[in-house]
């Protein structure tokens, strides 16, 4: 008879959620077992573009990216380890063409001002005094002191090792292959015949949550989608905010970061598609080309320099671009917190914490409607 | 300061002007940007991080074959070459250091 | 039929006979190579106002230079020549090359990639001084600009390059310290059967060192790099080694260093070749049939497939297009090609005694001190390496990657690749297998964010 691994939670998905829940969950006394298919922090949590904003969340998930921004400061005493945080600002632009975005930002800003989030609005010779390497289509941007930006690559690795230390069980190289409830417990298999098991089971498996929210009669549709995400060699450090761009237009949509050892990490555009099934996301040098346009119209200066490496990664997109975060509306026992569209890495550690709050007392003060499983029920 | 590379053939080429570091050079047509440079000079760079590892310092190429991209340099105007596959011309105006945060702001 | 889209990349002695046999099949290849003027490496041409005429430059190999460039200055004509251009990606059936600032998709039926090799170095602690080149780059210098990379030059490392360059460069009158090799000299007395398979090669090997001892060189084997002294301003002073016991400390401005080369596979590898291991050389090649064909339409040839050396690379390149040319439906001649793959087996069979004789020097490399410099690009010391395993628990090349940043700069792993996976492999004590290789991604070499599609 297989040995079954037991403990309090089971954690199906290594990325930033489940890493960061594993490590609050052992610091509110419970047993933790997080199976990961491949390493953790691998796929989205670990090729995103690295933006901890809060600035151009909804309204109503502020309160989420608060708690996280905590988190986020109090990082390298909670990990033991640097995860490169830098508060040095982010600032989200609109282009001439789109005047209308102005009043956008105004609105936004005074909504997120009861939330707690100042944002400076510049008009565009203040915001050229402050940033002079915006190009000139440039007409105004929203600027927020408080934002920052991070290392993906190091960040879910970082909870894990943290949660590890704790007494947590980081099992990687497991892909679970089938899960049901038997009785009290979610009883896990694994595709080498392993077993594991847990009267509470959070799914945060990214691009492939939602098949595995299937195995319980909660099919999620998500559709996987690939970044374009792009780095220059390394140039003195000149640029401190993270830079956005507000626009409704996917292919204008680029943004970039200077890391402190002066590197440019440069995101957006375009899209591609990603593989699941096969762990593969390629880079269309297409979209490779268009992301260089539209970053030079937004930062001229950026022309000059040298990119050295392309990226992408798998993430689990939401028809509403929403994740789903909470209880199950089918099986008690059962938590989801997947399919953060792209928008996760900020939020990540709050929704680590809030869910681990959430397993562990029942309840949390994070409103949580936004992100109920049923509103894609049929 | 002395030269890095020693001409030992090929001198009989017209010359070409350029400056490094603001001083006005002379090498020959012909040369690549990288040999112009190391036969005025010892360095073409500097590392990006050496505050981080104090023994990393001044860089003069390594593979001239464009494959370890060690050679890349500025320009006064904020571009970038490749010294080792760029051909020397007059009138460049070449920095060994850094530029500091003036590039983002010189285009 | 004559509509097939052939496209080779590499005008090096590989590229040029592909050419030869894409054009003489009656189709019009288009010819990408990065340099200003056809010849690879070994046959690097000085730019056209040097004077020093094909025996000086390239001795031994003159007539197999000359006959490469007139051979392919016949060619132009017959192709579409795209020279200065560098192939950063490929992608669905298209190869994406650029050329002054502009770049376009161009798309392909048969994409014959001859991308040539670049030195395998292994790091020694200090050799991130100014004044440290690869043995390639020293020859590149004399060859190709006519200078010596230093005032007084060390030489260091193994293989038939290291005693080629340092007599060049005492036949050309610069001064050259000591030729340092790593390898004992009865290794190459084991591999003597091997490399009799090519006793042309063999001989002037032998003459190579009578020269340089004759000119006073000191030649030691089997010699244990410690360090390259050098200060951070003024770069190389001398590099010491320990020999038969003793310690020697060896005088000059500039080192030479190299251990042979390794193929330059990131387009096969973007074009989507599979990788194996080599145990034998210690390194992850890509794969191919005989031929050289390595699947969806790519075709690989010359040392940018598997390093058999220039005169191999003729053979190999010319293999590949006829591979090419047979998958597209031309006819190829049976008996040449039986000829070519006999030659290529005794390249081969050469090949493998040089990498008896003249081994990749992995326990030294393992054995690298903490305080030495793996990844030049991003100055990571092996310390840093060894903790992302230790510490991070990273157990292959591309997470120890991404948390030590070995591999993250500019030549994205070309010269830090190998080291860094030998010395994860000794931290973790598994085989060199278990590490893995560098995964490759775009672009093939850097590119400017000011690149512009011109095919849109």
């Amino acid at each position: 008879m297989t040995q079954i691994h037991q403990s309090d939670v089971a954690i199906i998905g290594g990325g930033l959620m489940g890493c960061s829940a594993a490590l609050f969950l052992r610091q509110r006394g419970m047993s933790v077992t997080l199976l990961e298919t491949d390493k953790v922090g691998r796929q989205a949590s670990g090729t995103n573009f690295g933006n901890v904003r809060r600035q151009g969340r909804p309204i109503f998930q502020l309160p989420l990216a608060n708690r996280a921004i905590r988190i986020w400061r109090d990082s390298p005493q909670l990990l033991g380890s640097d995860v490169e945080y830098l508060q040095s600002g982010h600032i989200r632009v609109c282009f001439r063409d789109r005047p209308e975005n102005i009043g956008k930002m105004e609105d936004y800003a005074a909504l997120a001002r009861e939330e707690g989030l100042d944002l400076e609005l510049l008009s565009a010779n203040a915001l050229r005094e402050k940033f002079p390497w915006l190009g000139p289509d440039v007409l105004a941007g929203s600027y927020s002191a408080t934002d920052g930006h991070a290392n993906p690559r190091l960040a879910a690795p970082a909870f894990a090792r943290a949660a590890a230390r704790l007494g947590a069980s980081i099992v990687e190289d497991t892909k679970i292959v089938h899960a049901e409830k038997v009785g009290e417990d979610f009883r896990l298999t694994a595709e080498d015949g392993r077993q594991f098991a847990a009267p509470i089971l959070l799914i945060t498996a990214g691009a492939w949550a939602g098949k595995i929210a299937g195995w319980f009669g909660e099919e999620i549709p998500l559709t996987p989608r690939a970044p374009t995400m792009s780095v220059t060699e390394p140039v003195p450090y000149a640029i401190a905010p993270a830079v956005g761009v507000m626009t409704p237009d996917e292919v204008e949509t680029v943004y970039f970061r200077q890391v402190a050892r002066g590197n440019i990490v440069l995101g957006g555009s375009t899209r591609a598609q990603s593989y699941p099934d096969d762990y593969r996301s390629y880079v269309l040098p297409q979209n490779t080309m268009t992301q260089f346009q539209h970053l030079r119209r937004l930062a001229p200066a950026l022309a000059n320099l040298q990119v050295i490496r392309v990226w992408s990664g798998i993430e689990g997109y939401t028809d509403d671009a929403l994740p789903i975060m909470g209880p199950s509306a089918k099986v008690s026992g059962l938590f989801h917190a997947f399919g953060f569209s792209g928008s996760g890495f900020q939020i990540g550690p709050g929704v680590g914490e809030t869910m681990a709050e959430l397993i562990a007392t029942g309840a949390t003060d994070i409103p949580l409607e936004h992100y109920a499983v049923t509103r894609f029920a049929k | 300061m002395s030269a890095r590379f020693r001409r030992l053939v090929e001198t009989d080429r017209p010359q070409v002007s350029l400056t490094i570091d603001g001083v006005g050079v002379t090498a020959l047509a012909g040369d690549t940007l990288m040999v112009a440079m190391l036969t005025n000079g010892d360095a073409l760079r500097s590392s990006e991080f050496s505050d981080l590892e104090p023994t990393d310092g001044r860089r003069a190429g390594f593979c001239l074959m464009g494959a370890c991209q060690d050679c890349w340099v500025w320009t006064a105007q904020g571009e970038r070459l490749r010294a080792c596959s760029t051909p020397v011309q007059g009138g460049m105006e070449i920095s060994t250091h850094q530029p500091e945060a003036t590039w983002a702001t010189i285009a | 039929m004559g509509n097939h889209r052939v496209i080779i990349v590499g005008a090096g002695p590989a590229g040029v006979r592909a050419a030869s046999a894409v054009v003489r099949a009656g189709l019009r290849p288009i010819v990408i190579d990065e340099a200003a003027r056809a010849g690879g490496q070994i046959y690097r041409r000085p730019p056209e106002n040097f004077q020093r005429d094909h025996e000086a430059l390239y001795g031994t190999e003159a007539a197999r230079a000359r006959a490469i460039h007139e051979d392919f200055a016949a060619l132009v004509p017959h192709i579409d020549y795209r020279p200065e251009t560098l192939v950063w990606n490929v992608a669905e059936g298209h190869v994406w090359a650029a050329h002054e600032g502009e770049t376009q998709a161009i798309p392909y039926d048969a994409l014959i990639v001859c991308s040539g090799a670049s030195d395998r170095v292994a790091p020694i602690k200090g050799w991130q001084a100014a004044g440290c080149y690869s043995l390639g780059g020293a020859q590149i210098a004399l060859k190709a600009q006519g200078c010596a990379i230093g005032h007084r030059v060390i030489f260091l490392g193994s293989g038939p390059l290291l005693y080629l360059a340092a007599a060049q460069y005492v036949k050309a009158g610069a001064e050259v310290a000591a030729v340092l090799d790593t390898s004992p000299f009865w290794l190459r007395v084991k591999a003597a059967p091997k490399l009799a398979a090519m006793p042309e090669l063999l001989w002037q090997g032998v003459k190579l060192l009578r020269d340089l001892k004759r000119a006073g060189v000191p030649v030691l084997t089997g010699v244990t790099p410690v360090e390259i002294e050098g200060d951070t301003q003024s770069g190389v002073s001398g590099v010491t080694v320990r020999h038969k016991g003793a310690v020697k400390h060896f005088a000059g401005d500039a080192v030479a260093m190299g251990w042979h080369v390794k193929p330059e596979a990131q387009i096969a590898d973007l074009a989507r070749a599979t990788f194996a291991f080599d145990e034998a050389t210690r390194q992850w090649l890509p794969q191919t049939d005989a031929d050289g064909r390595a699947g969806n339409a790519l075709y690989l040839g010359g040392d940018g497939a598997r390093v058999l050396g220039a005169r191999s690379a003729e053979v190999t390149g010319e293999l590949a297009a006829m591979a090419a040319l047979a998958d597209l439906g031309l006819s190829v001649d049976a008996d040449r090609r039986r000829w070519l793959l006999a030659e290529k087996a005794n390249y081969a069979n050469f090949a493998k005694g040089l990498a008896q004789a003249f081994p990749w020097p992995h326990e030294l490399v393992a054995a690298i001190p903490d305080e030495a410099i793996v990844c030049r690009c991003e100055a990571v010391t092996a310390a840093t390496l060894r903790a992302s395993v230790n510490t991070a628990h990273a157990q292959e090349a591309n997470r120890a990657k991404a948390f030590s940043r070995v591999g993250m700069g500019r030549c994205q792993g070309r010269y830090c690749g190998h080291a860094s996976t030998e010395i994860i492999a000794a931290a973790r004590s598994v085989s060199l297998e278990k590490t893995g290789r560098l995964r490759g991604q775009a672009p093939v070499k850097p590119i400017p964010v000011s690149l512009k599609r011109n095919d849109l």
